[in-house]
């Protein structure tokens, strides 16, 4: 069983599995209380043209992905605003064609500035070719990510519930909402890497959905969907070796899979 | 009980506030004080849940003064509990009664003290108080409109406030629920609570409220219950608002 474990590339590619996942997974526990998958999506896709053109002006960087990656995703968030308030159209509507536009320049402009294998890796990512740099940068964005998130845990759940009564208690809403959707970004540009930027909303949603089936309080939430969100990584991984698959596909279908278990679980300890 | 912090004061001298160029509150002024239960009424846009949301700091006002025990009521933040209306808070949250009371504590923990033994005391002080003994470990999205109602009462318990702000606090709520509400309201003031509360129906104000204002746009009125809505000028006013609904609702 643990024979593709041997191999050093898997045993790196675990590593990031076991890391991605863990900290995908605790996001997720915010997203999940965010309702906010959809608009993630529209994120995840808008940051591809930011970390494009940062590659393409300075290279190929942790720290210009995240500029990049800010950088579009303010640029589109705040032209859907505009564009929502000048026009009749609603705000999801103009947030879909933007997204979807962005995109597109994105897979154009890295088509530009490298060969099919690496858009390839973009759009759907590459775990096992994680550099060391990479895994240290995804460790040190976790180590951050899940401190904030666990540090504020307080407040954010407050602000999640009714956040008209958490401004009257004198929390900051609007720094926190900001500096949540930072930590989101940044999140995101490091799972960009391991699972690309289609299947990364899989892995920053999908574990606490499995959770949440389960639990009535969101304090357990965060840790328990990073466990989730580790194990099913690394389990995913494994899959993708057994039946030769892509691993980021595999990780992302193992994800949605235990989803599926975890709320027939459930209505089967409801009905009994 | 006795009222340990009755002589604490609210004053609002010449207050006004605006959307743009619409003008909600022109020249609120009155004072009350704990112990009192007072009534905020008018018709719909006469500024009632404007002027709950400035005492609770959620907007700031353009004029006047406001102030809490002689001071800035942004000092006063953990003394005044906000009660939105019962369906304002996120749907299908995973959230028990008990995780919500203690949300009050926030103002006295921050984001980074622990909650302690003392905080759980407080916060199962007030789960008692309010009579949610049996449902404190139920999901807020099982709970009636009146057992929300009194689970964000227990909320501003356990934040220890001293003036709970409530709009439209009986919007909802069946007969038996209004009852308990009224009851509970009437507990916290004599326990030495101001109670502040936007409102719209009329035939209830002098059971439910020692005190009434009367607002559309600028103060139509304002004093004891009773007398507020005997007199001849509300009456009028209120009559002239809405004709069909006087002395029902607004």
């Amino acid at each position: 069983m643990i024979e593709p474990f041997d191999l050093h590339i898997y045993q790196r590619a675990l590593v990031a599995s076991l890391i991605i996942g863990f900290v995908n997974g605790y996001t997720s526990g915010f997203v999940l209380l965010h309702r906010s998958p959809l608009k993630l999506t529209a994120l995840s896709h808008s940051l591809l043209p930011g970390v494009a053109i940062a590659t393409l002006l300075v290279g190929l960087g942790v720290l210009s992905a995240f500029f990049g990656a800010v950088t579009a995703a303010v640029s589109i968030g705040v032209l859907t605003v505009l564009l929502a308030r000048t026009t009749k159209i609603g705000d999801e509507t103009i947030l879909a064609v933007l997204y979807t536009g962005a995109f597109a320049v994105g897979i154009m402009v890295l088509s530009r500035i490298g060969s099919n294998q690496d858009l390839d890796d973009w759009l759907l990512g590459n775990i096992l070719g994680l550099s060391d740099l990479d895994l240290s940068m995804s460790f040190f964005v976790g180590i951050i990510a899940v401190t904030m998130l666990s540090l504020f845990r307080r407040s954010l759940i407050l602000n999640l519930f009714d956040s008209e009564v958490a401004a009257s208690l004198g929390i900051r809403t609007r720094l926190l909402d900001y500096c949540s959707f930072a930590i989101l970004i940044l999140v995101l540009v490091t799972t960009l890497q391991a699972v690309g930027c289609i299947l990364a909303i899989g892995l920053i949603v999908t574990p606490a959905a499995i959770v949440r089936p389960h639990i009535t309080s969101p304090n357990l939430l965060f840790p328990l969907s990073g466990i989730v969100g580790a194990a099913g990584s690394a389990v995913g991984l494994f899959l993708s070796y057994r039946y030769d698959q892509p691993a980021g596909a595999s990780i992302a279908a193992t994800l949605a899979g235990i989803f599926l278990i975890s709320v027939a679980i459930r209505a089967l300890f409801s009905r009994a | 009980m006795a009222l340990s912090h009755e002589h604490h004061q609210l004053d609002l001298s010449g207050v006004t506030f605006s959307y743009g160029n619409k003008m909600v509150l022109d020249g609120i002024t009155f004072s009350t004080h704990c112990g009192e239960r007072l009534a905020l009424l008018g018709p719909n846009g006469a500024g009632k849940s404007t002027l709950i949301r400035i005492l609770a700091g959620l907007l700031t006002h353009q004029g006047g003064e406001v102030s809490w025990r002689e001071r800035g009521i942004s000092e006063a933040r953990r003394e005044i509990a906000y009660l939105p209306q019962v369906d304002n808070h996120q749907r299908h949250f995973p959230i028990r009664v008990r995780d919500v009371v203690a949300m009050g504590r926030f103002p006295h923990l921050g984001h980074f003290k622990i909650f302690r033994k003392a905080d759980r005391e407080q916060v199962e002080r007030a789960i008692a108080t309010m009579h949610l003994e049996e449902i404190a470990d139920r999901q807020i999205d099982q709970l009636s409109g009146g057992q929300q109602q009194r689970t964000y009462i227990a909320r501003a318990l356990a934040q220890e406030a001293h003036v709970i702000l409530l709009d439209e606090p009986f919007n909802g709520l069946d007969i038996e629920s209004r009852c308990h509400l009224s009851e509970s309201l009437h507990d916290l003031s004599k326990t030495g609570h101001l109670i502040i509360a936007s409102h719209h129906q009329l035939e209830s104000v002098t059971e439910i409220f020692t005190h009434a204002l009367i607002l559309e746009r600028k103060q139509i009125a304002y004093g004891e219950a009773a007398e507020v809505m005997n007199s001849q000028a509300v009456k009028h006013t209120l009559h002239s608002c809405h004709p069909e609904n006087h002395d029902r609702a607004f």
